[in-house]
């Protein structure tokens, strides 16, 4: 898949931002006032800077409210509202914190829980679609919302939280990417099934439709080296979690949790990357690729 | 609608005669030139004249190869649009309900005002039947032509889609396949004709009908009695003729050579 | 929320009208449904009412929209102002445009018609522009025949009466056996198509005969990839094994071929009676009679004793030839890389299917002798061929063995066999023969091209030299009927056999694709003499686009695309009939141009009327016709027969043969553009030799009397060719040729090895080179195309698996391809269904950069290359300071398809850029736009 800037962005983001609101949802000493309103503008920056981001790969993006609408069974438009959902939820709580130093609870967990099933609805955009094996499987949302917690936590400054979520974080991916790495093949989709000329032999591409690359080539075949994507894998490993464990293993200062969560960051952005450009849709069958 | 419907009243779809097909690419130009002009956005061109030209089309042929070991290689022309699929999955993803599966004859359509240009649902699609429009940010497909099939200005015949009408080696069927007494479901039975990666379970109503078994003059002959000589030098054969002629005088018909 | 399914208008309005005319986007000549909206094209579709298509259309026609909207668009008669090359141009007005091509033409015309050389490219107007040549007075006149396809037609004329394409057709209603010999995608593309797929539908056979499985050939039942340049082989193969086995067709034979006529034992001629018709023995009587007497019963293995000579039938001679282990297939599996075992498979099955599976009409007809025949008998075998097998030096000889294949099985004219189209069948003496006596300020004593009979025939100057600037009707290539268009810019460089004044041509991109030695030919085109003078000293070139060959000339006149122009599809021509019927057809401006330009043929006759040229005047001077369509309507060739066949009469109700009609062309419109007359019931199989078909082409103008004909398995002109170079007569080759013209014009097909593989060390060379047009391209002009050039717009060299294992390529390679003419370094591509020892690519995609407004970075101008580089127009030299052209040395057919290469793994060059690469040229007409919405509704 092509790795579109809008949408690795979008996911980083908005997985921290509503992991973080997670962790303010249901922290029992809620802070008021100016230390509550920098909480929340960063996770509705996050959050929201996220979702925005995800808006610029629309075609037509001032029809974005329609997106609202199919709910019953499209998981695209159950983030919209979920998302909505936890921001006005999360929104109230806020407000109540900051403005009247008010601590509802109940508003709390409720917007928690609406953050994580935001979160938990952007995993089921990928995670349902059959066409891309790789990420048609229940360990991608746990995936999304191991990050958004670990992220959620760490950006908090829940130090132990953290530790413990950065090495189920590490855990959950590497998983991901051991069973990713067999899924396309476990499908078994391949020439033989896509043309349906498989029993006869093996098949082909011997030319595509069109000699320059069109919208499907572009949007669905990315190809990338598999050196290169190893090296990936082990950067975005160090820098999701390797380093950020290490650093708040450190005796706390401010700069090393500063790193610790900037490394995190980069280190979810670089697996976001991988994320997309290793999966291969079944449309790249059609074209020879993979 | 994003609901798939439960049933719909007619199946319409195409079969598609991969014994047939030349790999002309009529049928992608012939749909190229009807789209632009009709239903939606036209489908534009990027760089028409440049470097890596990308335009978009609702139907592309593909050209494959299948080879089998001590086996001919082969050729096979493969077309392939949107198969309005029973299930389909770039139905159900869309979030603003702009794509749809009708009920009355299950054509798979976008509502293009409607349409954001998410582009989920190509990437729902196995087939690449969806392309999304770079000037217009709506995503285009494969309309079965609905808007020729029931056009009422359009002479009765000419009622079926571009890519069908103008197939030159007649490899396109359209028809509705809930009727088994329908050309496109008794070409289907007849022929065994196939479903596009079946074990994704989108349940294709388009199906593809297999290449006739080929080469098999390159195994030794059954048809060596045609061929038993009847002189191995030019004055017997010379003799041979004479034979045929003298056998009966005046009316030589019906004696070529068969014995 | 409930979703609800919007309501869709399911009946737009399609268009404001439908205009119907006749496609040029190749030569095809479909008809077309060309829906306007606004005055503006907005869809084009086939028109189901039109012969030739049935309302299907290829991708191609369907392209037309972008065709007709194209940046690369001529917009105005424009000088060259920079050097010849640069593509520095002024436009100029269409008075200026005249004036100079008058002044360049006017004293030529009053002095030495002949240093002007008109030859036309994609030409669909022959006969008009043939006409204009011939009114000119020059002997240099030919379209792109000889470059193409010309031994195939001429190979089937000298044999049979017609050809394939526009000469004939497979029956495709009741055929159940199709074979298919090379490369034919390219004429009668639509009706190929749709009669593979009838063909198909019933469970028939295809056979492809194709060194590349591609189009055609991949939905081929039986694929033969056979080495190209052998399929005389392989034909003469099958001949063999159905010869011995008496699997031929011996009523047909005797009655309708030469296969009875007696040879003269001395001089291989005829043996004729007093009226100089040729002798057949009769079985009933034994004795010599004309061919043609009522009741005579032709004697095929008879032999006649006279004068104590011995003389025997073709038949014997074919069988002494054809029987001849040399063509046994053990003999011939190697050199054709088809097994014995295929060979004699096929061979079988063309007997069983020709014998087994024939079948009766319950139709009476009478032959030309006068006997009635209650049935007609089918033999449901056809076969076709075009580019592939022709473009060969054995070329003519492979086609002519075709050809007897067919006779032999007695499928020509029959039921479910090859069929031929009015005005075909046509016997050889029906054709003109070729002209060349150049009188000042006068016509041509004739038609430029033809058919020579004999040495007496040749276009030879009293001292043996050539009157044509391409040599065409010489000892080099006797029966060069189309002319060398191939040779004209080589000839007139080197000044062989004469230097000429002023090219002129029409749609023939001969300073890219259409020549061979593309890098030479540019050489030629911009040369100058010692002076500073171009050694070609003017060029006037007429084209739609912005070809690469506009930038070589010197006074481009413009033309119109083909929705805005008149052109008729004339029975005179190249006519667009069916078996069963005659029909012929027209182009209208379906919309106007919107620039300065002018159909070309009404720029021809512009030219014809300011230089007084008889024809084109009447005696007064004053001009007969004022544009082409006013031609088309009040031309008459001979009294009451037009350049239309249809709507002739004051009334418009006469067929063929009628006076002008002032309201000709709407009736064409009214009736979708096109005429057909049907043949009647019973005159439609069987036609040389059908009293009722000849009398129906009779009444149509077709021919003035009834000219029934036997086909010639034994062609005697070839003989008398022959013969001269044996010694006999006063008219003999050259000593150089002399050898060469008695081996190749044997009056039986034979096979022999192209004239490259003998001329260079195979062992350096040994792979074969192939090209072939897309078929979504195939002879359209340009691939300036918006649509069309996302399908191809590069073009790899497919290699064989044993030769891809062989250097190690892999995807994305690219390779440098040698012949003994030149080095290309092109990108490769692995085709697993491919003769192994053979390469090819799709032609002509490869652009010169600043050509056909595409952007200079465009893929064709990039990646897009040619395999011309490699090919010369000349074959190698010899050591004896001759050289002759690289062509078929009976019919000067160009010999594309001979070359031979070797192949070598390179480095990918800078930039993807293919080699060789030329500098950009200045584009005349700017670039396209870097998108396109087109769309003309609302």
């Amino acid at each position: 898949m092509h790795p579109a800037p809008s949408v690795i962005i979008f996911t980083t983001l908005s997985g921290l931002g509503f992991g973080l609101l997670a962790w303010l949802g249901i922290d029992a000493a809620a802070p008021t006032g100016w230390a509550a309103f920098w909480w929340f503008a960063i996770a509705f920056a996050l959050a929201c800077g996220g979702l925005i981001s995800s808006t610029f790969h629309l075609g037509h993006p001032e029809r974005a409210m329609k997106a609202f609408s199919q709910w019953r069974t499209s998981w695209l438009s159950r983030e919209g509202v979920c998302a909505v959902a936890a921001l006005i939820i999360m929104g109230l709580y806020a407000a109540a914190l900051v403005f009247f130093g008010a601590h509802i609870p109940l508003l709390g967990w409720a917007g928690a829980a609406l953050s994580l099933l935001t979160v938990f609805t952007t995993s089921m955009i990928y995670a349902q679609l059959a066409t891309i094996p790789r990420w048609n499987t229940p360990l991608t949302s746990l995936l999304y919302l191991t990050y958004a917690v670990t992220g959620g936590a760490l950006l908090s400054g829940r130090v132990t939280a953290a530790l413990v979520l950065l090495l189920v974080a590490a855990l959950v991916q590497l998983v991901w990417w051991k069973n990713g790495d067999g899924a396309f093949a476990a499908r078994g989709s391949d020439l033989g099934t896509a043309t349906g000329l498989g029993a006869r032999g093996t098949v082909r591409s011997v030319a595509h439709p069109h000699t320059s690359p069109n919208y499907l080539m572009r949007e669905f075949i990315h190809v990338i080296g598999r050196k290169h994507a190893q090296k990936l894998r082990v950067i975005s490993f160090l820098l999701m979690a390797v380093a950020p464990f290490v650093l708040l293993m450190l005796p706390f200062q401010h700069v090393f949790a500063l790193l610790a969560v900037l490394s995190h960051i980069a280190g979810v952005a670089a697996s976001r990357w991988l994320f997309f450009a290793e999966a291969e849709h079944t449309v790249g069958i059609y074209y020879g690729a993979r | 609608m994003t609901d798939l419907p439960t049933r719909t009243e007619k199946k319409l779809g195409l079969v598609i005669d991969l014994d047939t097909c030349v790999g002309c690419h009529a049928c992608v130009i012939s749909c190229k030139g009807w789209n632009t002009e009709n239903y939606g956005a036209p489908l534009s061109d990027q760089r028409p004249y440049g470097e890596e030209p990308m335009g978009t089309f609702l139907n592309r042929v593909h050209s494959y190869e299948v080879t089998a070991p001590g086996q001919t290689a082969q050729t096979v022309h493969f077309p392939k649009s949107c198969l309005h699929c029973e299930n389909a999955p770039c139905v159900t993803v869309c979030p603003t309900g702009a794509s749809y599966k009708r009920a009355e004859d299950g054509i798979v359509l976008v509502n293009e005002q409607n349409c954001i240009g998410c582009g989920l649902c190509a990437w729902a699609c196995p087939y690449g039947a969806r392309e999304l429009d770079q000037a217009e940010g709506v995503m285009k497909k494969c309309t079965l032509c609905v808007d020729r099939i029931y056009n009422e200005n359009l002479p009765e015949v000419d009622r079926t889609p571009a890519c069908v009408r103008t197939c030159p080696a007649g490899a396109r069927h359209f028809g509705d396949f809930a009727d088994p007494n329908s050309n496109v479901s008794k070409l289907t039975a007849e022929r065994g004709g196939m479903d596009l990666m079946p074990e994704l379970g989108t349940a294709p109503v388009n199906k593809y009908l297999p290449p006739r078994p080929k080469d098999s003059w390159d195994e030794e002959s059954i048809l060596a009695p045609f061929l038993e000589p009847v002189a191995a030098e030019p004055k017997g054969f010379l003799g041979w003729i004479d034979k045929q002629l003298s056998r009966l005088p005046g009316d030589v018909k019906d004696m070529e050579g068969v014995e | 929320m409930t979703f609800q399914q919007p309501k869709i208008d399911t009946s737009p309005k399609v268009s404001d009208e439908i205009r119907k005319t006749t496609c040029y986007m190749c030569a095809c000549r479909c008809g077309i449904n060309v829906h306007m909206k606004d005055g503006k094209v907005a869809y084009i579709e086939g028109n189901r009412d039109h012969p030739v298509n049935q309302g299907v259309l290829c991708a191609k026609g369907s392209a037309g929209i972008m065709q007709v909207n194209a940046p690369s668009r001529l917009k105005a008669p424009m000088k060259r102002v920079g050097p010849r090359g640069s593509g520095e141009f002024q436009e100029i007005t269409w008075d200026e445009a005249l004036d100079i091509a008058v002044g360049l033409l006017k004293p030529l015309r009053d002095k030495t018609p002949e240093k002007l050389a008109f030859f036309t490219g994609r030409d669909q107007s022959q006969s008009f522009t043939g006409f204009w040549a011939q009114s000119f007075g020059t002997p240099n006149f030919a379209a792109h025949g000889g470059f193409c396809s010309v031994n195939m037609a001429a190979g089937g004329i000298y044999t049979m009466g017609g050809a394939f394409w526009e000469f004939g057709q497979p029956d495709w209603d009741r055929s159940k056996l199709f074979m298919l010999f090379g490369v034919a995608e390219d004429h009668d593309s639509n009706p190929i198509k749709i009669g593979i797929g009838k063909i198909k539908g019933r469970g028939g056979k295809v056979i492809g005969v194709n060194p590349v499985r591609s189009g055609y050939n991949a939905v081929a039942d039986e694929w033969v990839g056979i080495t190209p340049g052998t399929d005389g082989l392989f034909i003469l193969a099958l001949v063999h094994e159905l010869m011995k086995a008496g699997k031929i067709d011996l009523e047909y034979l005797a009655q309708y071929t030469n296969a009875p006529v007696l040879l003269d034992a001395d001089t291989g001629l005829f043996l004729r009676d007093a009226d100089g018709k040729p002798l057949v023995i009769d079985s009933v009587t034994g004795q010599p009679a004309p061919f043609d007497q009522k009741g005579v019963r032709p004697n095929l293995g008879a032999s006649y004793e006279k004068d104590g000579k011995t003389h025997s039938t073709v038949m014997a001679r074919m069988a002494e030839k054809y029987l001849d282990p040399q063509y046994a297939p053990e003999n011939v599996a190697a050199k054709t890389g088809v097994s014995a075992t295929k060979i004699k498979t096929i061979a079988a099955e063309l007997a069983r299917v020709a014998f087994d599976e024939a079948f009766e009409l319950d139709q009476e007809w009478t032959d030309f002798r006068g006997e009635t025949h209650q049935k007609m008998i089918g033999r449901p075998v056809a076969m076709h061929a075009m580019r592939g097998i022709s473009a060969h030096s054995n070329g003519f000889q492979t086609c002519r063995a075709l050809h007897v294949l067919q006779i032999l099985l007695g499928t020509v004219e029959v039921p479910g066999g090859f069929r031929f189209k009015p005005p075909y069948p046509k016997p050889l003496e029906q054709h003109p023969k070729p002209h060349g006596k150049v009188t000042c300020n006068s016509p041509l004593d004739g038609p430029h091209l033809g058919f020579t009979h004999g040495p007496e025939d040749l276009m030879l100057k009293d001292d043996g030299s050539p009157i044509r600037i391409d040599k065409a009707f010489t000892w080099e290539n006797p029966m060069s009927s189309h002319g060398l268009m191939h040779m004209v810019i080589s000839n007139a460089h080197a000044g062989d056999p004469y230097k000429i004044d002023t090219l002129f041509m029409y749609m023939a991109n001969m300073s890219w694709n259409s020549s061979m030695n593309t890098r030479g030919v540019i050489d030629m085109l911009t040369d100058t003499d010692a002076v500073g003078n171009y050694v070609i000293p003017n060029i006037i070139y007429s084209d739609a686009y912005s070809s690469e060959m506009v930038a070589y000339a010197d006074l481009i006149l413009p033309d119109t695309t083909y929705l805005e122009r008149h052109d008729c599809i004339s029975l005179l021509d190249r006519p667009i009939c069916e078996a069963d019927a005659a029909a012929d057809a027209i182009r209208w401006p379906v919309i106007e141009p919107d620039r300065d330009v002018r159909g070309f043929q009404s720029t021809l006759i512009h030219l014809a009327n300011r230089l007084g040229m008889q024809g084109f005047v009447h005696e007064d001077g004053s001009a007969k016709w004022q544009d082409y369509a006013d031609y088309i309507v009040n031309h008459e060739r001979k009294p009451g027969i037009g350049p239309l066949a249809g709507f002739r009469g004051k009334d418009g109700d006469k067929v063929g043969r009628g006076d002008v009609n002032p309201d000709q062309l709407n009736r064409y419109i009214e009736n979708g553009g096109f005429f057909v007359a049907h043949i009647p019931e019973g005159a439609d199989y069987y036609k040389p030799w059908n009293k009722a078909y000849q009398d129906w082409a009779v009444s149509m103008g077709i021919y003035d009397a009834p000219s029934p004909y036997l086909f010639q398995l034994y062609s005697e002109p070839m003989r008398k060719f022959q013969r001269a170079a044996e010694g006999h007569g006063d008219r003999q080759p050259p000593e150089h040729l002399r050898a060469r013209v008695k081996h190749v014009m044997d009056p039986l097909p034979f096979w022999y090895e192209p004239f490259e593989d003998k001329a260079i060390d195979l062992e350096e060379y040994p792979i074969h080179a192939l090209t072939q047009r897309p078929m979504a391209m195939y002879h359209s002009w340009g691939t300036q195309n918006a649509w069309l050039r996302q399908l191809h717009g590069t073009n790899p060299l497919y290699l064989p698996t044993k030769i891809w294992d062989a250097h190690g390529f892999k995807d994305g390679d690219w390779a440098k391809v040698s012949s003994t003419h030149g080095t290309i370094t092109v990108p490769v591509a692995l085709q697993a269904a491919l003769n192994e020892n053979t390469v090819w690519t799709w032609n002509a995609i490869g652009k010169r950069k600043g050509a056909w407004a595409l952007d200079e970075n465009a893929p064709e101008a990039n990646k897009g290359f040619l395999l011309n580089h490699l090919i010369h127009e000349l074959l190698p030299a010899k050591g004896d300071g001759l050289r002759v052209s690289n062509s078929d040395p009976i019919t000067g057919q160009a010999a594309w398809f001979d070359l031979r290469v070797k192949i070598e793994k390179a480095e990918a060059p800078t930039a993807d850029q293919a080699q060789p690469a030329f500098p950009p040229i200045k584009s005349p007409v700017g670039q396209g736009p870097d998108h396109l919405e087109w769309k003309v509704g609302k």
